[in-house]
């Protein structure tokens, strides 16, 4: 059974960040709320802190598993146009109506840190370049996924454009709703992750990301930043919106 | 063997890994209850209550500290129970015609547990179940979280969402087997000391 309607039981469930905090509180105090558990592994009740370090520690670890299983190279699956999910989910950590809107006109993608050429790019300039398509699969964290088909630009490629050091570590991100993330440099320079200008061959709508998103097929869901005003490499790791709340700041697939 | 002697019944790496298993899977089962009810695949979700994390990423966080434990050891004890011919010994053969009359019995309350050096048919297939089970788990589990780099696996079991519900089916019959387990560990008290001293006073018909 795939999830059609992930927004009615997604992120989304936690529709603004003050309550996200809260979430977050509650898992420090609540996260041993099986006595047995505490127990057993020896640990002390009040001792959530301490536990909380280990937890981190092992989500630092992930990481780094992750980047080096991650194979630069290897492909996500690309499926037919028949397979694409519709209607394809809305997924935030805000309601429908509070998709941030955006100006084209006055639009300018804001390139800084590691790079050669700092200008910014507007979006008539961004639909000149070459484009690509992909029909991939969005898994969210939550667990479901959908398929659908996105255009843009290969990123490697604008990285390239903008003279970026594709030796620094990270690429980070930027957006209009206060979403912030950002991704190492050799997802960044996978040969499907893209800066995202269409979806479904239509300008990106506001509920998927206007004017631009960055869609990796090697990451999940949350690590793909929608409404992304302005991009910077980096060598400093630029945390993330929901990665600095305790998920997986590799996050790959 | 004399009456009243001691009989080594468990070796102990297999006292060792068994305890760190069941903390491994209980850390498993109920962080992973936690990450179902984010987006359920079925109509109903787990108690809040019965779950570990308190929300998805701290379960999240739980579920991929514990996978490592339950790695480590898994393999350390299959590497064991292969390399020292324990499996061999203990869990095999598992001859049809036991096991069905053995399930049969345990089924009526007759199964006897005389000497428990000796596992019985419906015994042996249990266990070689679960470590089974443990097997899929862990396969399905990397198919999840890995589905691009693990492909060519996740295109064994129906790719990403196919591993999704045979990660839950595979989970539903482990917790199955620990509910009977420990059943039957209530029904005849004194395998449980055995599992942590390794020993069990020699019944008069011990071999």
């Amino acid at each position: 059974m795939k999830r059609k309607y992930g927004m009615l039981n997604s992120l989304g469930e936690f529709p603004r960040p003050q309550i996200a905090r809260i979430e977050r509180r509650l898992f420090l105090k609540q996260g041993l709320s099986l006595g047995a558990l505490t127990l057993l592994s020896g640990c002390n009740v009040t001792d959530t802190e301490s536990v909380q370090k280990v937890l981190t520690g092992m989500s630092g670890w992930n990481d780094r598993v992750q980047a080096w299983l991650f194979d630069p190279s290897r492909l996500a699956p690309e499926f037919p146009e028949s397979a694409i999910t519709t209607p394809f989910p809305f997924n935030a950590f805000y309601s429908k109506n509070e998709v941030p809107g955006i100006d084209a006109n006055s639009y300018k993608l804001e390139v800084s840190g590691l790079v050669r050429e700092k200008k910014s790019w507007t979006l008539p300039e961004l639909y000149a370049l070459p484009q690509t398509s992909q029909i991939t699969r969005h898994i969210c964290v939550e667990g479901w996924s959908a398929i659908g088909k996105w255009s843009g630009v290969r990123f490697s490629e604008f990285l390239q454009r903008i003279g970026a050091d594709l030796t620094a570590k990270y690429v980070g991100f930027k957006c209009a709703d206060k979403y912030y993330t950002g991704i190492d440099m050799p997802t960044a320079l996978h040969p499907q992750t893209q800066l995202t200008l269409r979806f479904a061959d239509q300008i990106l709508p506001p509920e998927y990301g206007f004017p631009m998103k960055l869609r990796m097929p090697t990451k999940l869901g949350f690590k793909n930043p929608k409404h992304i005003m302005a991009l910077f490499v980096t060598n400093a790791n630029p945390g993330g919106y929901w990665e600095d709340q305790g998920y997986n700041w590799f996050s790959g697939s | 063997m004399q009456p009243g002697s001691h009989i080594k019944v468990h070796p102990l790496l297999v006292r060792i890994t068994h305890w760190v298993n069941a903390f491994a899977i209980l850390i498993m089962v109920l962080s992973g209850w936690q990450i179902y009810n984010a987006s359920p695949l079925f109509g109903f979700t787990f108690p809040y209550g019965l779950t570990l994390g308190g929300w998805l990423a701290g379960a999240l966080q739980w579920h991929f500290a514990a996978m490592w434990l339950l790695a480590a050891n898994g393999l350390v004890y299959l590497a064991y129970g292969i390399l020292s011919g324990h499996f061999r010994r203990k869990l095999l053969p598992v001859p049809p015609g036991a096991l069905l009359h053995d399930v049969a019995q345990a089924l009526r309350g007759k199964l006897a547990h005389d000497d428990l050096t000796v596992y019985n048919a419906a015994q042996r297939a249990a266990y070689l179940g679960a470590i089974a089970l443990a097997v899929v788990l862990v396969l399905s589990g990397l198919v999840i979280w890995k589905p691009v780099q693990f492909y060519a696996l996740g295109m064994l079991m129906g790719d990403y969402e196919g591993a999704r519900y045979l990660h839950f089916f595979a989970m539903a019959l482990l917790v199955l087997f620990v509910a009977v387990h420990v059943l039957m560990v209530m029904l005849v008290p004194r395998t449980f000391p055995t599992m942590i001293t390794g020993r069990a006073r020699a019944a008069a018909k011990g071999e």
